[in-house]
């Protein structure tokens, strides 16, 4: 309300938190995903994501002590190491009830005058006055920390490595064969139907109109049995071919719907001027319309982008759902009922299908909006 | 050949026909069929202006009628007759629909979508509402706004993904990598497979839907707020009305138009909401929805009988706001 001087609310900050919190809570998810994605396999089933900058703890089981007995000034030693790799003990204790009592490098008495000394990397010195011979040594409880650890080898490996990889770089290749053709092609037609919709008198002009915005609402669901005989019968198949055809047909209602409210707004006079001047209907349409019609074509071909990019249902009907024709999104699929544990994969894959329609839509967000705005039936 | 080559191929063979139909057809309806020339000039322009809407309509009208209106129809057929064994089919009226009816899982999944309907828009355009009127007149409100509505431009089973991590789970006692069941164990439960609790893991699968659509909602009813004349809400305030008031009694009414939209929009989406569920329970756990159900049918049961039927309900369901949107768009123009 700081519209109106003198009035600016108190309720400002209280807004400021909210929003804060709002954001906080619609981006965690997603950054979720794109923090485990650098993660290692092992950290990721290991501890949340949000510990991932912090120094990963982890308790071991008890190790009894071992080794030779070596006699020294009186007195018996014993040295070795608990555990063999490059672990760090971040603290270690000789009873279950106090496991990390001592810090690495600490000597203690731990009774019967024996002292214990265990180091960082995990090698122990034991000293006794008397012979341990026969006797039973102590347990040492161990707390090993790793440090934070990223990688970009889940990348590698699902995009370039063959056996890992479970084709998503091939998936990646389909999608975007399915999505570009598909993007591509029903502008065109949806921006001449537009125009004879927009600025043409004919009869029954009124009906196509409302027979469109009656279309946009219908689900495609419907059309999958009917259309793949059809494909079979004219001899497409399963294919390419049909994606694209199905895409076009399935995004049309609502390109022409989008370009038609847009074209509707131009300028009547240029229009008419150009009429005086001698121009046909076809020079009006490709001189005039479609430049002045760039917004709404960018935001159409952002959303049918989108669209076929995260589709899944039309692409395994369409085009299979066979190793080698998988799209992205029927891979990820796969992948989270065959791998549905193996976290690093899965997290690598979904982060690198959202990463492109993220891309696209950071960067062309404006027309998006506008799209969406000139789209929803007022 | 290399797909990656046969979908350029296809651009330019699209983009190249349409303009070259578009072209060629022009050039010969004016200068073949009717020229603008010879006795009947005048008569021969406005036969060419009559033909030529249809001309520029005619790729569009193809294809709409043949991927929307046609399927329409042969689904409705294709719902009344059953496969037989060795090919070819037969009438059987409606015995699918009988027969889907009769299933568990069909009326589960008419229950669940049910509350489907109910949960997701309701949330999503509060949500939505809120966010927008939160970030009407701050400072950082459009990093905040294009923030929320992100999720947007993820796909459905990129969602699931995502939240299949937040929802995952761990034998107790080792340290929990899932978001919910971290918070769950901090507060002293145990951990929960969240996903295979009836009743709950529907729940979780809306908020899914609810996390995409709430950055839709925002964006349409933030510029509805934005419409809203500044005189009706500067009088409230020199009238002496709250914050809450000027919300609920001076903006929200004035944008009840577009909420209603931005409801049925969110309603279709649900409607046919598949991949989601599909992804994350594949409709164990009494989860099912219509739209899976009817791909269960079509594609691994393959009873296209009776998926069609499935299908012909999802349109019945989306028929109100079919016609609903035919009326508006129509009054609209006059």
């Amino acid at each position: 309300m700081d519209n109106i001087a003198g009035t600016r609310s108190s309720l400002q900050w209280a807004v400021h938190i909210s929003v804060a919190v709002l954001v906080a809570l619609w981006l965690f998810p997603t950054v979720g995903l794109f923090v485990s994605s650098f993660r290692t396999g092992d950290q990721i089933s290991s501890s949340g994501w949000w510990q991932a900058l912090s120094t990963q703890e982890s308790q071991l089981p008890a190790i009894r002590i071992e080794g030779e007995e070596v006699p020294a000034d009186g007195a018996f030693t014993i040295e070795g190491r608990l555990i063999a790799g490059d672990t760090t003990v971040s603290a270690w204790g000789t009873s279950s009830r106090a496991p990390k009592a001592y810090a690495p490098g600490e000597t203690v008495d731990i009774g019967d005058g024996q002292t214990l000394t265990v180091a960082e990397d995990s090698s122990f010195f034991l000293t006794s006055p008397d012979t341990t011979e026969g006797t039973r040594l102590p347990r040492v409880f161990l707390t090993a920390s790793s440090p934070p650890e990223f990688t970009f080898d889940n990348y590698r490996n699902v995009l370039f490595s063959g056996t890992a990889a479970a084709g998503i770089g091939k998936a990646f290749i389909n999608t975007l064969t399915v999505s570009i053709p598909a993007t591509v092609i029903p502008i065109l037609i949806a921006a001449f139907a537009a125009y004879a919709l927009a600025w043409m008198e004919f009869p029954g002009r009124a009906l196509l109109i409302a027979a469109i915005v009656g279309l946009l609402v219908v689900p495609l669901q419907l059309a999958l049995i009917p259309l793949l005989q059809l494909h079979n019968n004219i001899g497409i198949g399963k294919g390419y071919l049909g994606v694209w055809m199905a895409h076009t047909g399935f995004g049309l209602p609502l390109a022409i719907y989008l370009l038609r409210n847009y074209m509707v707004g131009l300028p009547r006079d240029i229009i008419e001027n150009a009429k005086v001047d001698g121009a046909s209907d076809f020079q009006i349409f490709t001189k005039i319309i479609l430049p002045l019609s760039f917004p709404a074509l960018a935001s159409f071909a952002i959303f049918q982008f989108l669209w076929t990019w995260n589709d899944l249902l039309v692409a395994i009907v369409f085009l299979g759902a066979d190793d080698d024709s998988l799209v992205l999104t029927g891979r990820l699929v796969n992948l989270m009922g065959s791998r549905g544990g193996d976290w690093e994969i899965l997290a690598t894959s979904a982060f690198i299908s959202i990463a492109v329609p993220l891309l696209v839509f950071f960067t062309m967000q404006r027309y998006l909006v506008r799209g969406l705005l000139a789209g929803s039936v007022k | 050949m290399n797909p990656a080559l046969l979908g350029l191929i296809t651009i330019v063979l699209g983009v190249g026909g349409c303009i070259g139909y578009f072209w060629l057809s022009n050039l010969l309806l004016d200068t073949v069929i009717f020229p603008p020339r010879g006795p009947n000039a005048g008569r021969n322009i406005n036969r060419a202006n009559a033909i030529r809407p249809w001309l520029f309509l005619a790729p569009a009208l193809l294809a709409l009628g043949l991927y929307l209106a046609y399927p329409v129809v042969a689904t409705f057929w294709l719902s009344l007759n059953d496969r037989v064994a060795g090919g070819g089919s037969e009438f059987v009226g409606l015995d699918n629909y009988v027969q889907m009816f009769g299933e568990s899982k069909f009326r589960e999944a008419i229950l669940n979508n049910m509350m489907w309907l109910v949960v997701v828009p309701a949330a999503s355009t509060a949500f939505g509402l809120i966010a927008a009127q939160l970030t009407d007149r701050i400072s950082w409100g459009n990093i905040a706004k294009s923030l929320i509505f992100m999720p947007m431009a993820i796909s459905f089973v990129g969602a699931s993904v995502i939240w299949k991590l937040i929802y995952d789970a761990r034998p107790q006692g080792t340290d929990q990598i899932g978001v919910l069941n971290a918070l769950w164990v901090a507060f002293g439960g145990e951990p929960q497979q969240w996903l295979t609790i009836p009743g709950w893991n529907n729940l979780l699968l809306m908020i899914v839907l609810i996390w995409i659509q709430t950055g839709f909602a925002m964006v349409i009813l933030g510029a509805a707020l934005r419409g809203i004349p500044e005189e009706t809400v500067e009088a409230a305030i020199v009238d002496g009305a709250s914050p809450w008031t000027i919300f609920f009694r001076i903006k929200v009414p004035q944008i009840m138009p577009t909420i209603v939209v931005v409801w049925t929009t969110i309603t279709l989406v649900v409607l046919k909401v598949f991949d989601i569920v599909l992804a994350m329970t594949n409709g164990q756990w009494e989860t099912q929805v219509l739209a899976n159900y009817m791909y269960d049918k079509l594609f691994r049961s393959f009873d296209w009988g009776v998926g069609s039927a499935a299908a012909m309900i999802i349109m019945l369901l989306v028929s109100p706001i079919l016609i609903w949107n035919v009326y508006s768009a129509n009054k609209e123009m006059r």
